[in-house]
């Protein structure tokens, strides 16, 4: 993770530099895999029958939050919770943001609480980027527009791992709507940041070309370990859009069935599904689905997140917890 | 056509080295101006009561025309009014510049024509031409007033910050134009390949995950404009071009003898979209920064003369509204105060543009397109001209411009190539 990005040359970084996980692009090889880690040594702490460790105790958590959001906005709250911080929660909805409240403001706003991370997702890319620039907090991105979501990258990498034991030389297919998906830029980088593969699949409006190789052909995902799913948002989907013809073309091209899975595939989903669409519910819920897997790292990997940002590393941890 | 404020200057510029390759000047001599008038060129001239103005180590030459400007007045003066824009342009060493009629309201009938010509009389400390718009509200269906426009001062027409969507309207604005004789400008882009778009269509727009507002929405209404242009017989000026496939076409055109001229701004000319990758609002325009082939294509374009001029398309935002996440924050950036710095610091310092392509393209050029009086440096010439340090570096402040936004690419960055002083129509405008 970087310092403080100086935008401009206005903002002269605090002294000791804030961290921010504003983007893939921030990370080094070492700074994921030390968050992985750590990731794990919280995921024990998470067997006991006390979960909560008193890490962060007294810090403040801010979760600003533009988009509606169960997974990620319940385990930023939750993982905050479990390492004892103060969250505070400000939804756009019923907040200042409906009177037309900048962004700017807004950060200003609840800077002046002192927080120690702000976690933002907001519907337009360069939002994380615009809060690291008002705000003393260390600032996580949770999904900004079309551009980075890195913390779903962490937590699929996460899961991958303790499914396969390994990430390098690991192959992925990430089929669906990636021109549209925050998920998938911030999944490419990382994996290829780890030596893992990837290839997109989908329709030649929904892939763009450049990021990962690329194939039309749903045939394409029967070379890899793990079968990335991504949500088709309905909005794409509008008469007149002609991203697809209709959503049931798209299913009888892209969708996964059984039928299109071989023996010891896994297949991952980022979360809401649309049954029946881009992944058929039996797929869903078979022994090859890793989707509720996804949803507990996403618990453990943000808390490794807060916890990195926030203190010394791993070796405090070892300490503190008490895991090794 | 140009309006400004009265006012006419008695100076004398000594021992600078005189540059205007146009007339045949170089050489370390005075200038004498009597009344705004370029009265006498030589070695130790008299002063007489002149104002005198020691030139020694820099450089006189003919002052700067920018033919794309927004001065945001009417209707946004919190981001620029007629006098900080002209102020602006005096201190970035302009002696014209022509304004957007983009504004709040649309500047599409003559009455607010002779309204703002009466406050740039009062207000503007460099000449500034007005731009009417080609169809009421911009709006892309009804022609405006052309002629009465014409009449009432408009040094052209454009729908700037809007294409003329419809080939229809754009052809009958071409054939009836022919009245005016005033240029016809174009902002070329094709709504329906840029909607969602706020960087260049290409790889790294893609990575970011930002909308992408490909080449061809531009290259794409340049080649139809041209077609129009070819089809009427009647000249058209393309603006602000950013994509290598539109100086192809303009080129082609050229060779057809269709009577079609292109500007460029400095942005275009000096960075590419792996700037965009900072998403920092002070690089996001339209049209978007595009790749290093692009970029090269419009530098060999500003050489070889197929594009005649540098246009600053000085477009001022408040704070409030830039200093928002990247795609959310308007489109825009300013120009005016560093244009020639940027130019001379990128460009003519590694030795990619002469220093003569650069002022020409800056001067004569514009002057040319737009039909306008070229500044020039001879006995009997109306005084524009600009005085530049070119060895000074300075570092570009916040609060040192003199426009009213602030929405500047070059924030914090040191340039080389300073403006010492700007004689716009026989007036000093910055000194």
């Amino acid at each position: 993770m970087t310092d403080l990005r100086i935008v401009g040359g206005e903002l002269v970084p605090p002294a000791g530099g804030r961290r921010h996980l504003l983007s893939v692009a921030d990370l080094t090889r070492e700074d994921l895999e030390r968050l992985l880690s750590t990731a794990r040594s919280f995921a024990r702490s998470q067997e006991r029958e006390t979960k909560k460790l008193p890490t962060l105790r007294g810090r403040l958590v801010v979760n600003l939050f533009y988009e509606s959001s169960t997974r990620t906005a319940s385990s930023f709250e939750l993982a905050a919770k479990r390492l004892s911080a103060d969250t505070l929660t400000v939804k756009s909805s019923g907040s200042s943001v409906d009177k037309g409240e900048s962004l700017k403001d807004t950060t200003l706003t609840l800077s002046a609480y002192d927080p120690d991370v702000i976690v933002i997702r907001h519907p337009e890319a360069g939002a994380a980027e615009l809060v690291s620039r008002h705000t003393g907090a260390h600032v996580v991105n949770a999904g900004d527009g079309k551009h980075q979501h890195p913390t779903q990258a962490l937590l699929d990498l996460y899961t991958m791992c303790e499914a396969f034991g390994r990430l390098d030389g690991l192959r992925v297919a990430i089929v669906g709507d990636v021109l549209h998906s925050r998920v998938a830029r911030s999944l490419v980088q990382a994996l290829d940041l780890v030596g893992a593969e990837s290839i997109l699949v989908g329709p030649p409006t929904l892939v763009p070309t450049g990021l990962a190789p690329v194939s039309h052909d749903i045939a394409a995902i029967r070379d890899a370990d793990v079968v990335y799913v991504l949500r088709m948002q309905r909005e794409r989907m509008l008469a007149g859009a002609n991203f697809v013809p209709s959503l049931r073309e798209y299913s009888d091209l892209w969708g996964i069935t059984p039928a299109r899975l071989r023996d010891g595939q896994r297949v991952m989903h980022p979360g809401p599904m649309n049954r029946g669409v881009e992944i058929e519910s039996s797929v869903a819920d078979s022994r090859a689905s890793l989707v509720v897997d996804q949803v507990r790292a996403g618990l453990v990997v943000r808390m490794a997140v807060l916890y990195d940002l926030l203190t010394a590393g791993p070796v405090a941890l070892e300490a503190e917890v008490g895991v090794a | 056509m140009l309006v400004g404020r009265e006012g006419h200057d008695d100076v004398v510029v000594r021992g600078a080295r005189v540059l205007d390759p146009l007339e045949g000047v170089d050489a370390t001599i005075d200038v004498r101006i009597d009344g705004g008038v370029i009265a006498q060129l030589g070695q130790d001239l008299d002063t007489n009561e002149h104002r005198v103005v020691d030139g020694a180590g820099l450089t006189l030459v003919p002052a700067f025309v920018d033919p794309h400007v927004h001065l945001r007045t009417p209707g946004r003066e919190d981001e620029e009014t007629i006098e900080s824009g002209t102020a602006a342009a005096a201190a970035g060493g302009y002696c014209a510049i022509l304004a957007m009629p983009n504004t709040d309201p649309v500047l599409d009938d003559a009455d607010a024509l002779r309204g703002l010509r009466a406050r740039a009389a009062r207000e503007a400390h460099v000449p500034v031409g007005f731009f009417a718009a080609i169809t009421k509200g911009q709006a892309g269906e009804e022609l405006t007033e052309l002629g009465t426009l014409a009449g009432a001062g408009a040094v052209g027409f454009t729908d700037d910050g809007r294409p003329v969507t419809a080939a229809g309207v754009m052809r009958r604005a071409l054939q009836y134009n022919a009245i005016t004789g005033r240029p016809l400008a174009v902002h070329c882009e094709e709504p329906t390949l840029t909607r969602g778009g706020h960087a260049h269509g290409g790889a790294v727009a893609a990575e970011l995950g930002i909308g992408g507002w490909p080449s061809l929405g531009e290259s794409l209404i340049v080649a139809r404009d041209l077609e129009l242009a070819a089809e009427t017989r009647q000249p058209v000026h393309l603006m602000h071009l950013s994509a290598r496939e539109s100086v192809d076409h303009l080129r082609r055109a050229h060779a057809n003898a269709v009577r079609a001229t292109g500007e460029v701004t400095p942005h275009h000319l000096c960075l590419t979209d792996e700037a965009v990758r900072s998403l920092d609002p002070n690089l996001k325009m339209n049209p978007p920064l595009r790749t290093d082939d692009d970029r090269t294509a419009l530098i060999e374009a500003l050489r070889d003369g197929t594009i005649g001029a540098v246009a600053t398309d000085h477009a001022p935002h408040s704070a409030e509204e830039k200093d928002a996440p990247f795609e959310a924050a308007p489109f825009g950036v300013i120009g005016l105060e560093t244009a020639f710095p940027a130019l001379y610091t990128y460009l003519v310092e590694p030795g990619v543009l002469t220093l003569e392509t650069v002022l020409e393209r800056m001067s004569a050029g514009p002057a040319a397109i737009f039909g306008l009086e070229r500044p020039r440096i001879a006995v009997g010439a109306r005084a524009n001209l600009t005085l530049l340090d070119l060895a000074g570096s300075w570092r570009v402040e916040r609060e040192e411009l003199r426009s009213r936004s602030r929405n500047s690419w070059l924030l914090g960055k040191r340039l080389l190539g300073r403006v010492a002083l700007t004689i716009a129509g026989g007036r000093v405008a910055f000194s």
